[in-house]
């Protein structure tokens, strides 16, 4: 399915860009440190029932503007700041981040708990314990990715591979740019160790939230997941069979359907 | 102006197994520790300091030391420690600690106040490096986020140069740093600065920041001369470009291996097993750990620098041969006739005034090194420094350290006892009983 896209500009002067699929009760997505998928089927099948907005992250599209996000609390007003140029009214929309964009909405809601409806978190970054520390992903090789982010390698790899070839000057550096923007920026939340002590603040939250995770997965392992449900007063979780970190690229239909029910 | 030659140490742990390649991922970073003895190291750090001061005595214009953590073939995560001990044990050649990796230190004050000291115990002999610092060492290791760590190498450097150049306390506002008292106690002897030398691996930004402040850049590889040539002429052709400083030799430095001994064969004899020990073992860094993105500027990207990020960059040295490694450049070896024509091609064709000479590699025992060292000290030296003859003086404290005549001199037979000297107690006559008896 194919989405509309937005161009937007926050009221900081970030530019950006917002994907917009469906109709129905507004919901927004933050994506992982990966940025948005040429394919996004968990968005498409959200979009029967939502409207879906799929924000760009800053540094992840082509408008250089992200150099104004240094740190958590900026990632976290940003968030509100696009929600803002979105339109909305009076709409709260649900919040749904995966990884990273799972943290940053984490961290949205914790300040501005009023702001939205619900709040589901797909195996979200941003604790961190000390008995399931998380793979570094910054040291990791591109061949090395798809073990980490999915139940199955196999399919991981023929999904992250997009065909280039990097023996080619060009195409290597479009992939050195593109990811020292990408992860560039997700660094400054992410790196080294990712926690800037959300877990602080999650106290905030009366929200109801669904903590959807991976059963298998081995970057942020579903421990992660129960102690994102002890922090947040009103959530549950819920493991997704043979789904790794990617869940949402890997068990797109679980997914889709653990999240309308939730939402309802 | 003469060509500066230092004698640069990177303190190479010697104790790696033939078969660290093959059971270790990576020489840096995660390392693992069980390799390190503290009881080896004993002697290790101890030989290689009296290697430096063997150095001193021989006759360099410098000798030279740096940072690395975590790392195999760099045991000096404290370069300015080392520096310290040869401050009290040498006198006549410069102190290049090449450098501190500002960005790293909380506040960079302490890299102001840890220079000046060695400056004033060495007599103003302090050559100041300021490393943006390698990610492995600064991101890695120190945890410092890529994306904002030039940011934070630019503010320290402000800092640091605003707290040795101002008379008066100021407050410092940074984004990283907050002083509201900025007071640097001592401060170094040589005014305005002593000379700094910017290590760099070819950005443009490092260059225009060298030539912005007329400080040195030192591009230290182990590529050596042949291998350093693009960059090197990427440099000055930057130079020529902004026509708005002059292109004195002394603003660029290189690091090079030499080996020299009685012959070419002599040399491939002693030495070739060393070398090898450092191309196959101490090189072997995992590539993850040496780009993590947001580290290097996107304008260095494009500017096509990607001959160090290939995964070949690191397999070259895979069945690496002493033949390849004298025909590649990478080492300057043989008789002191062939290192000297060498140096001198090598000195005029990267336009170079300081040449960091690595003269102990990898596991090279002690008495090849000081072997080694003490033919290109005599047999070599002599006939190299004057390459550049007397274009630009030596006088240009920019690029060199001139010491004070009068300073005092810790190093020799005379010094020790001078510091161990007992004074005589009748000094103390005449000062007397307390007066009042001790009223108090």
């Amino acid at each position: 399915m194919s989405a509309e896209v937005r161009a937007i500009s926050t009221r900081r002067g970030v530019d950006g860009k917002v994907h917009v699929r469906g109709s129905g009760h507004p919901l927004v997505w933050f994506h992982g440190a990966g940025g948005l998928f040429p394919t996004e089927p968990l968005l498409d099948g959200l979009s029967a029932d939502y409207q879906v907005f799929a924000c760009e992250w800053p540094g992840f599209g082509e408008e250089p503007t992200e150099g104004s996000l240094e740190d958590m609390l900026d990632f976290a007003l940003h968030g509100w700041d696009v929600i803002e140029a979105l339109g909305l009214g009076d709409a709260r929309p649900h919040l749904v981040g995966h990884s990273m964009g799972g943290m940053i909405a984490a961290e949205m809601a914790a300040i501005n708990p009023r702001g939205l409806s619900k709040l589901v978190l797909v195996s979200a970054a941003g604790l961190w314990l000390d008995e399931h520390p998380v793979p570094d992903i910054f040291a990791m090789l591109p061949f090395e990715l798809a073990d980490v982010l999915f139940a199955n390698s196999a399919r991981g790899e023929s999904f992250l591979s997009g065909g280039a070839d990097f023996s080619d000057d060009e195409a290597l550096k479009t992939l050195l740019i593109t990811n020292a923007r990408r992860l560039g920026t997700a660094g400054k939340i992410l790196f080294p160790v990712p926690n800037r002590r959300l877990s602080k603040r999650l106290y905030r939250l009366s929200n109801a939230t669904l903590v959807l995770w991976g059963a298998q997965d081995k970057l942020l392992a579903p421990a992660y997941a129960d102690r994102f449900a002890s922090l947040i007063e009103n959530a549950a979780v819920q493991l997704i069979p043979d789904a790794g970190h990617m869940l949402p690229y890997e068990q797109p239909v679980a997914a889709t359907a653990a999240i309308k029910a939730f939402l309802g | 102006m003469s060509v500066k030659f230092v004698w640069f140490n990177l303190m190479p742990w010697p104790y790696l197994g033939d078969d660290f390649r093959k059971n270790n991922r990576s020489v840096w970073v995660d390392i693992p520790s069980q390799l390190f003895d503290p009881v080896k190291a004993n002697k290790v750090y101890n030989e290689y300091m009296d290697q430096l001061e063997f150095a001193d005595d021989i006759g360099f214009d410098g000798i030279g030391v740096n940072e690395h953590h975590q790392n195999g073939y760099g045991i000096m995560p404290s370069p300015n420690i080392i520096a310290a001990g040869l401050a009290r044990r040498t006198s006549k050649s410069a102190l290049c600690v090449i450098g501190n990796s500002i960005a790293l230190y909380n506040p960079p004050i302490r890299v102001a106040e840890e220079f000046a000291m060695l400056d004033c115990i060495s007599g103003g002999r302090l050559v100041a490096g300021f490393p943006v610092g390698t990610p492995m060492d600064t991101n890695f290791c120190y945890g410092q986020i890529p994306a904002l760590t030039r940011e934070k190498y630019a503010e320290a450097h402000e800092l640091i140069m605003r707290a040795w150049h101002e008379d008066e306390i100021f407050a410092f506002d940074g984004k990283f740093n907050q002083l509201r008292y900025v007071n640097c106690w001592p401060k170094p002897i040589q005014k305005p600065n002593p000379p700094i030398y910017i290590p760099g691996g070819g950005s443009i930004e490092t260059w225009d920041f060298c030539l912005d402040n007329d400080y040195n850049y030192s591009y230290l590889s182990f590529n050596g001369y042949k291998g350093g040539q693009a960059l090197m002429d990427g440099y000055w052709e930057r130079v020529a470009q902004r026509g708005d400083r002059d292109e004195s030799p002394g603003r660029a430095a290189f690091a090079q291996i030499f080996c020299v001994a009685d012959s070419d064969a002599e040399a491939e004899r002693l030495y070739s097993e060393h070398l090898l020990y450092f191309f196959n073992r101490c090189l072997h860094v995992y590539p993850g750990f040496s780009d993590p993105p947001g580290y290097r500027t996107l304008d260095t990207i494009k500017a096509g620098k990607l001959n160090q990020l290939r995964k070949e960059a690191l397999e070259i040295f895979r069945n690496v041969t002493w033949k390849d490694l004298v025909e590649g450049g990478f080492v300057i070896a043989g008789s002191p006739d062939t290192v000297r024509e060498r140096t001198e091609h090598m000195v005029k064709s990267l336009r170079v005034g300081t040449v960091f000479c690595l003269l102990h590699m990898g596991n090279m025992p002690d008495w090849k090194t000081r072997y080694s060292t003490q033919l290109f000290a005599e047999k070599v030296l002599p006939h190299v420094q004057d390459v550049w003859g007397d274009e630009y003086p030596d006088s240009d404290t920019r690029w060199w350290p001139r010491p004070l005549e009068d300073r005092v001199r810790p190093d020799g037979p005379e010094a020790l006892s001078h510091a161990r000297r007992r004074v005589d107690p009748t000094l103390a006559n005449g000062f007397g009983p307390a007066a009042g008896g001790g009223a108090a």
